[in-house]
């Protein structure tokens, strides 16, 4: 049924549906309506989980991953400093090949302060070994819940999920959503089904010491695992849509690209912005198109390299920046275009929840078609002295 | 041994892990000074001496690390800490 929500109520609505088991979270701006939101239902008896309060959001996520160790589905939710503050748990969760979902409602990293989006919190743990999955606007953060589950628990994944959406642009704006009905959630996601669990009758432990000579096996089948996930998360994807009219199957979604010339590549919210701009810059006779990458981790290369196979130019906006480099989308974009002679140029954008209109994508456009790359995008000069 | 996913493994496997082998310092028991009070068993972090019939200590060298504390809490001075020569 399409219902106007708020992002976060529409996101804590999907979760409920997805029957998590134990739910541990620490309420932080601008996640925190969704957690909120959780906490009611379980309250109110609408959910069937167990709401574990905790301190912090190390314990949110160490509790999220005992829990899932010990056979349940589990949630969690946070963004930014909590992201940061959970860092080794998010490791030692893909490590003990442990299918947690957690939703970042993204926002930018401190110092300084700023409860303003960018995407820099997920990005940074682009290493940690979660599948990151990126969406555009209410409905898709809502579906990708619904996906992320089914990939963590295939048991040839057994990896955990970020579900990324903007902070604010998304988490705080009211928005058209069609919610699935709790017999439709089930037709997609049966109950989980632990591939191992802690069981006092048939003792086993998770993530055992590793000497040198087993470490690298280990990391190697998680990587493994993780590149499976690109031919997992596309029949995943599918069956979404040939359920209820949706399709996920894409891991890269392109926009007016057929003929396109120069490519815009981003992710996230700003892609509507961006199709917006496009359709403008189209009526006014300019071919550009948009891939937008719906997932970040694993990295879906060969999509991209076949998508942006006939421009002349790439243009990534990133909303992160791997300081001392690049933008983490720009590295992965140039790295996929390795060989050719497609040049790729970088803009690092809307830091800290700084605006972009239709005219800013219209001028990175115009860099682009000028040679002009690798830089930050509106930068105040004023600011800097 | 093949790897379990996640590393995961079942209890005991510590024991294929022969600790023993990082130990620089030896604790050598003088049974002549023992008093059988028990006290290096209950202290050893690693579990790793047990009593014989006579009640005097048993070392299970395959795990002791050398760490010293049975000598450190000896009441009776009845173990001495030497270098490990291998």
């Amino acid at each position: 049924m399409l219902e106007i929500t708020e992002g976060s109520y529409a996101v804590a609505e999907a979760v409920g549906k997805c029957r998590p088991q134990v739910i541990a979270a620490y309420p932080i701006t601008p996640q925190t309506h969704i957690v909120e939101a959780l906490a009611e239902m379980v309250a109110n008896c609408e959910i069937d989980a167990d709401y574990i309060t905790v301190e912090s959001e190390f314990s949110a996520l160490s509790a999220c991953l005992g829990a899932s160790a010990a056979g349940s589905r589990v949630y969690s939710a946070t963004t930014s400093q909590g992201l940061a503050l959970m860092f080794e748990v998010c490791f030692n969760c893909a490590g003990m090949r442990l299918p947690v979902v957690m939703s970042i409602a993204n926002r930018a990293l401190g110092a300084p302060l700023s409860i303003w989006n960018d995407q820099q919190d997920s990005i940074s743990l682009r290493d940690s070994g979660w599948l990151q999955l990126y969406a555009e606007d209410n409905q898709e953060a809502t579906d990708l819940h619904y996906l992320a589950y089914k990939v963590s628990e295939d048991h040839s994944i057994l990896l955990p999920s970020f579900v990324c959406f903007d902070g604010f642009i998304l988490s705080h704006t009211y928005e058209p959503v069609d919610t699935l009905t709790q017999e439709q959630a089930d037709s997609y996601l049966p109950p989980f089904r632990p591939f191992q669990r802690l069981d006092a009758a048939d003792p086993i432990s998770f993530g055992m010491y590793a000497p040198p000579d087993y470490y690298m096996e280990f990391r190697y089948e998680i990587d493994q695992a993780l590149k499976k996930a690109l031919s997992v998360i596309p029949k995943a994807g599918g069956e979404f849509g040939e359920l209820f009219g949706r399709d996920y199957s894409g891991l890269v979604e392109s926009y007016r690209m057929d003929d396109a010339e120069i490519a815009l590549v981003a992710m996230g919210s700003i892609c509507g912005t961006i199709k917006d701009a496009i359709d403008e810059m189209r009526d006014a006779g300019k071919k550009v198109g948009l891939l937008k990458l719906r997932v970040f981790r694993p990295f879906p290369t060969k999509e991209v390299k076949k998508a942006l196979s006939g421009v002349s130019s790439v243009a990534v906006l990133d909303k992160n920046i791997s300081l001392g480099a690049k933008g983490a989308v720009a590295l992965e974009v140039k790295d996929a275009l390795y060989g050719s002679q497609i040049p790729v140029y970088g803009y690092i954008i809307a830091l800290g929840g700084r605006d972009v209109r239709k005219k800013d994508i219209a001028k990175v456009v115009s860099l682009a078609e000028g040679g002009k790359g690798d830089l930050f995008y509106g930068l105040r000069e004023e600011v800097l002295k | 041994m093949a790897i379990g996913t996640g590393c995961s493994a079942r209890p005991g496997m510590s024991r294929n892990n022969k600790t023993g082998s990082w130990r620089v310092f030896r604790p050598e028991f003088i049974n002549e000074k023992c008093t059988s009070c028990g006290m290096c068993r209950i202290v050893c972090p690693e579990g790793c001496i047990s009593e014989n019939e006579e009640g005097l200590p048993v070392p299970d060298y395959d795990y002791c690390k050398g760490c010293g504390l049975c000598a450190e809490e000896c009441p009776s001075e009845a173990i001495e800490i030497k270098k490990e020569e291998k």
